[in-house]
């Protein structure tokens, strides 16, 4: 079970509160992670990942133990810690706009 | 007794503002969708419980949000649950895909950037919702890059009707200061099949099979900031509007100059007259008299408010050329707002009512077709958007 930390606008739109909690298919990957939120939470696709291209979308970073790992290849393993629950994976909003 | 319902979209949510045919004590709601951008709200004609809203961000990109219970709740078509077979694809009300397809997406073109190179067509935003007049579920989407999408469920799927960008004249088309939207969609009452729209700043387009093939209108515009003023495309359009019963004139705020076609769009005429500034953004039509319209000048395309701090309507009740202030209950000192392009709007009670929103956070009403009007909202976010549902 990987823990997900969304942005405040995320979290209003999936009508959630606090972290999510996902399970991902195969490798815990950027990819997986988000393709299982996507998976259960819908309305978020197109939010965090374009809907065509799946980039990252330009004012979002992804955190993963106090690293950024928004320029990691998608399919990168993420760290055991993240993997086993320790540690939540992290979609953060730029702050932008003065 | 009748009441109106207007919808109001800021820079930071969507506000509701009720009030009896009267339009003299209004209730305001709490923000919908607070803190995201609210391009434009609106209800459709043949339903007023549904409305359609285009909520975007920088961050999160583009939501479509649909009511069906007249704004008391509101859900993300497609977005609210895991799909099972045979249903829908979740989540895809917010898919803008440019179409691509062998059958109907070629040409594809790219577009003209700011620098005079060619830029492929980018995904930002949905700039105005137009319902069908006849059917709940169907509604279209006017896009930035410019571009328009139709669904048919009720913003569950959207499809672009590719005809507009590929019939020619797309790769010639640029952004405006603001981007390169389609920020106004005309159904014509009359005809099913003929639409008009307009884009910053390509021009206005018309289409007379119902999406399939475009050509532009654009033929009298005169525009002395690009290279061929007379050009076939590349005029800032900001508005158009029409009255339903005379969906063959069509008036239009240009960047500079307010125009007329009674012909569809064949050939333009301006009607500027005594306007103190043609630059504006809005321009809408009375709900009663054809040749009644309203604009709010704005001081210059470098200035972006009024002029000598005086907020004013100005109303012709001749379809143009001739104008008159109207000023009655607007502040006349120290104003320097401005009116974005899909704010202003009219009712369709007997004592015509008019509206309109500044990007100050204030809405204005007039219940007597312009001759005084009285602020209903003061302290809104940035005003994006207003319509008005005239209600049984």
């Amino acid at each position: 079970m990987i823990r997900v930390v969304l942005p405040a606008h995320l979290r209003t739109l999936a009508h959630v509160d606090g972290e999510v909690q996902v399970d991902v298919r195969g490798e815990a990957t950027v990819r997986s992670v988000l393709d299982a939120l996507e998976e259960l939470y819908p309305v978020l696709r197109g939010t965090i990942r374009d809907h065509g291209t799946l980039q990252r979308r330009p004012f979002l970073r992804y955190f993963v133990c106090a690293e950024d790992w928004s320029l990691e290849s998608p399919d990168t393993r993420l760290p055991e810690a993240v993997v086993n629950g320790a540690e939540p994976f992290f979609v953060i909003g730029a702050i932008a706009g003065g | 007794m009748s009441k109106v319902r207007v919808l109001v979209g800021t820079h930071k949510g969507a506000f509701i503002l009720s009030s009896d045919g009267k339009r003299k004590n209004w209730e305001v709601s709490e923000p919908l969708f607070a803190g995201w951008e609210i391009y434009h709200m609106k209800g459709s004609p043949a339903d007023p419980n549904r409305i359609y809203a285009s909520q975007t961000s920088g961050w999160f990109g583009q939501i479509i949000q649909r009511s069906s219970d007249g704004s008391k709740t509101w859900e993300t078509p497609g977005g609210e649950k895991m799909p099972t077979p045979g249903e829908f694809p979740a989540g895809a009300s917010n898919k803008f895909v440019y179409d691509v397809s062998p059958e109907t997406g070629k040409p594809l073109t790219t577009h003209q950037w700011y620098d005079g190179t060619q830029h492929p067509w980018e995904f930002k935003r949905v700039w105005h919702l137009e319902p069908s007049l006849t059917d709940p579920d169907t509604v279209y989407a006017g896009v930035e890059d410019a571009a328009l999408f139709k669904s048919t469920n009720g913003a569950q799927t959207w499809q672009e009707l590719s005809g507009l960008r590929g019939h020619g004249t797309g790769p010639k088309w640029s952004p405006g200061a603001g981007g390169m939207g389609l920020h106004s969609i005309l159904l014509d009452a009359r005809n099913s099949q003929r639409m008009y729209i307009a884009i910053s700043a390509a021009g206005a387009f018309r289409t007379d099979d119902g999406g399939k093939t475009w050509k532009p209108i654009n033929k009298g515009l005169r525009s002395n900031y690009i290279p061929d003023p007379d050009a076939e495309i590349g005029h800032c359009v900001h508005h158009i509007a029409l009255h339903p019963s005379r969906p063959d004139v069509v008036f239009m705020q240009k960047h500079w100059d307010v125009m007329r076609t009674d012909n569809a769009g064949d050939q333009w005429t301006e009607v500027s007259g005594n306007l103190p500034t043609d630059f504006g953004f809005v321009i809408d039509v009375h709900a009663h008299e054809p040749d009644t319209i309203y604009v709010v000048p704005i001081k210059s395309d470098g200035h972006h408010f009024p002029i000598d701090g005086k907020l004013q309507v100005y109303r012709s009740r001749s379809g143009g050329n001739e104008w008159e202030a109207l000023t009655k209950g607007l502040p006349q000192r120290d104003c320097y707002v401005n009116v974005l392009r899909d704010a202003m709007a009219i009712d369709s009670l007997d004592s015509c009512g008019v509206y309109f929103g500044t990007t100050g956070g204030q809405v204005y009403c007039s219940s007597d077709s312009g001759d005084s009007w009285a602020p209903i909202a003061e302290n809104l976010p940035a005003v994006f958007s207003v319509e008005v549902q005239t209600l049984p």
